[in-house]
């Protein structure tokens, strides 16, 4: 028995050497230590941690994964989070996500900002694959545990692109309208806010056509039922639900965390055409209009985070990852005084943590990636990229 | 009327039946002069002196005046000495009255004969100068061949030195009876003619040069080497106590090689050697496709990491294949043909 722990306490300092996380070694020991009748979960504590508050994050979980229940994933993320991460929750049956700078940065940022002054904008950027939207999806869940009101467009490129219907506004002749998209959202909005949208009143009466109209102070809740009900409005509830939040953030009854990914579709070009063939620029989409309005920092009262992506963007090249480039000008200059976050690939010791996660429920299965030399070899072949790394691991 | 000149069996075509004019004494003869006219003609064109112009300033000035694009070198044009060119012929072996020279003439093989006459002879002179010696209480001189680094002759060599055509069986009882003749303690006395027979094995593989490590300005060690495969050349610098960092004409490999199994190419070496995470290599490629351009900083990495390893290994990586230049080429197409291999579609009518 005290064989066996020996030798666990030999390879976890062993995996951690050079990376000198000595409280983490000596908390790791100290267990080892304390319980030792359940050998087999120690391994787990390295790469592991318990906190499960993202709040209580700091440098010392850097590189560790956390777990978040499966019902506040639901809860929380109807919609938005990447479609492989929602397979690995299904094969795993938990959800655990790393710990990483960027993420910690921008707690301390949203920690220390001042709600009374105008929301601050941040641009997660970074090459593909490195994990803007997980770390999107981090702070998302961050705030969400604080009370924050989160606003979150799970992907911005959606709505510029692929659209079979397009009406023309009611409300303004030269707009056009999304209903399929607009209602797709409002549902995941209504899904993740219950709370919240009982307690915000309307301010201003709004028609919806003949015969219904949203009195001013009723909940919003009614005004997202709406457009539920009526899709062909449901673009302009979705209008109202921003601006009625824009306009009571101030007040301070709750903080609102405007969430979008792939902002850059916001300002770039559209695949879609009206039906006499000529292409729709993203100002004449309802949907774009409002949320642009959105990312002005004319209001106060929360935070602006938004995630640059390529993957989906349209008529950029593959090599583009900085803000100028993904923005344009016309969206640089919208977003001008931005809080720029890189999200880098894995440091040696996340990718350390992330392949023995891998190692440890039982997702590699070949021989030869238990060892060191496989371990090197995957560090090579992925070049430390999340990405490269889970597409790498799918068919060992 | 019987052909008069036989040829030998080692040439692949029947030179008596190549042409009206058959190689006679004569008319090798006649060559031969004709080859020494040229070869004064060539000199005083090239502007050397007509006395010293050796053969080989002789294929010089033919790749010279005659360029050739052939890849086969025996295509290209040649000058050479007529012996070389024409293949070596028995003369006739009767004579006027149609009686043959030799005894052995109607045993069909009658070098091949005569030979191994000759040698039991060699081999039974060796038996009693060893009894002679043994007779007189002498020593037994016993210095042993080095057969190492010799070979006998092959069986199509000895074709070309007889001049007839053998058979399997033939050249092993020859070859057999050699040995024997070797293998006696007297065979001193003959060695000059089992000389004859026996060949040396050139020494083995020409010793490739491996560079030293150089020391750049950090002090740090690297080595340079270069590969390439089908149409694209690398040159890569493999720098010590690196992180396992590539870059590829500037550009991380994992950006410039979106593909895996490009990068696993890349990896082979390093993983090899089990020196995945130690150097940092910086390379240049230019030409051909991706899978080429990859082989091709493989080699050069393969070829630069020779310095930082024991010769052992480098035997090793030679035998997996590291070492050597991929030779595939995209084969050229033919006239007549779709492709280099493909035929166009057959129709019946």
């Amino acid at each position: 028995m005290l064989r066996s722990v020996k030798g666990l306490a030999c390879r976890s300092l062993k995996l951690e050497h050079g990376y000198g996380l000595p409280p983490a070694a000596r908390g790791c020991l100290s267990s080892l230590s304390s319980q030792d009748a359940s050998a087999p979960e120690k391994p787990r504590a390295v790469f592991h941690t318990s906190e499960s508050d993202p709040a209580k994050h700091t440098e010392r979980h850097e590189g560790r994964h956390y777990g978040i229940p499966l019902e506040e994933v639901k809860a929380v993320f109807p919609h938005g989070l990447p479609y492989r991460f929602q397979q690995q929750i299904q094969t795993f049956n938990e959800a655990r996500v790393m710990v990483r700078r960027p993420a910690l940065e921008l707690f301390a940022y949203l920690r220390s900002s001042n709600l009374a002054q105008p929301a601050v904008r941040y641009v997660i950027y970074g090459e593909r694959g490195t994990g803007k939207t997980m770390t999107l999806c981090h702070v998302i869940h961050y705030c969400s545990r604080q009370g924050w009101l989160v606003l979150h467009i799970p992907d911005a490129h959606l709505w510029v692109k692929n659209c079979r219907e397009l009406l023309q506004s009611s409300y303004n002749k030269g707009r056009l309208d999304q209903p399929l998209q607009a209602s797709a959202w409002l549902k995941n909005f209504k899904s993740s806010n219950e709370h919240f949208l009982r307690e915000i009143k309307t301010q201003k009466k709004y028609t919806w056509g003949k015969r219904e109209s949203t009195e001013e102070g009723r909940p919003l809740g009614e005004v997202v039922d709406q457009g539920l009900a009526r899709v062909r409005s449901a673009s302009d509830a979705v209008g109202v639900v921003l601006r009625e939040l824009k306009q009571q953030s101030h007040r301070g009854s709750f903080r609102l965390l405007v969430a979008v990914d792939g902002v850059n579709a916001l300002w770039g070009r559209t695949t879609l055409r009206k039906e006499d063939k000529s292409p729709v620029s993203p100002e004449e989409l309802t949907l774009v209009y409002n949320l642009r309005k959105m990312m002005r920092n004319d209001w106060t009262g929360g935070a602006v985070v938004t995630t640059l992506s390529q993957t989906g963007s349209l008529f950029k090249p593959s090599s583009a990852y900085l803000p100028q480039e993904l923005l344009g000008k016309e969206g640089f200059d919208a977003l001008d005084p931005f809080v720029p976050i890189l999200v880098p690939n894995y440091s040696p010791r996340e990718f350390e943590s992330c392949y023995g996660y891998y190692l440890e429920r039982k997702w590699l299965q070949h021989e030869k990636a238990r060892t060191e030399d496989g371990k090197a070899e995957l560090q090579f072949l992925s070049g430390s990229n999340p990405r490269q790394l889970d597409r790498l691991a799918g068919p060992l | 009327l019987r052909l008069i000149h036989t040829t030998t069996a080692a040439q692949r075509k029947n030179v008596g039946a190549s042409g009206p004019e058959k190689y006679t004494e004569a008319f090798i003869k006649k060559q031969i002069e004709e080859f020494n006219l040229g070869k004064r003609h060539l000199a005083n064109m090239m502007g050397e002196d007509p006395e010293t112009f050796t053969q080989e300033d002789i294929d010089r000035a033919i790749a010279y005046l005659f360029p050739s694009g052939l890849f086969d070198k025996q295509a290209r044009p040649m000058m050479k000495h007529p012996t070389e060119i024409f293949p070596e012929q028995r003369k006739i072996q009767w004579g006027e009255d149609g009686r043959p020279f030799h005894f052995l003439f109607y045993t069909g093989k009658q070098s091949y004969y005569s030979l191994m006459h000759e040698t039991y002879e060699k081999l039974l002179s060796a038996q009693k100068y060893q009894d002679q010696l043994i007779a007189q209480d002498l020593p037994l001189q016993k210095e042993r061949r080095n057969l190492a680094g010799s070979r006998w002759l092959t069986k199509i060599e000895l074709e070309e030195m007889l001049l007839e055509k053998l058979s399997d069986d033939d050249y092993s009882r020859f070859i057999q009876l050699l040995q024997k003749l070797v293998a006696l303690p007297c065979s001193d006395i003959e060695e000059k003619y089992i000389q004859k027979f026996s060949k040396e094995v050139p020494v083995q593989m020409q010793k490739v040069l491996i560079e030293p490590l150089q020391h750049d300005e950090r002090g740090v060690a690297f080595s340079t080497g270069e590969g390439r495969r089908k149409t694209a050349s690398a040159t890569a610098i493999v720098y010590d106590n690196g992180t396992g960092k590539m870059t590829v004409n500037g550009i991380d490999i994992l950006h410039y090689f979106p593909v895996l199994q490009d990068r696993e190419q890349l990896l082979f070496p390093f993983q090899f050697l089990d020196r995945i995470g130690k150097h940092d290599t910086v390379c240049t490629v230019s030409g051909g496709g991706r899978s080429a351009q990859a082989g091709a900083i493989r080699l050069a990495c393969a070829k630069a990491l020779r310095s930082f390893v024991t010769e052992k290994e480098v035997e090793f990586m030679r035998q997996a294949g590291l070492l050597t230049v991929d030779p595939r080429v995209k084969e050229r197409k033919k006239p007549g043909q779709e492709g280099a291999r493909r035929k166009f579609t057959w129709k019946k009518r």
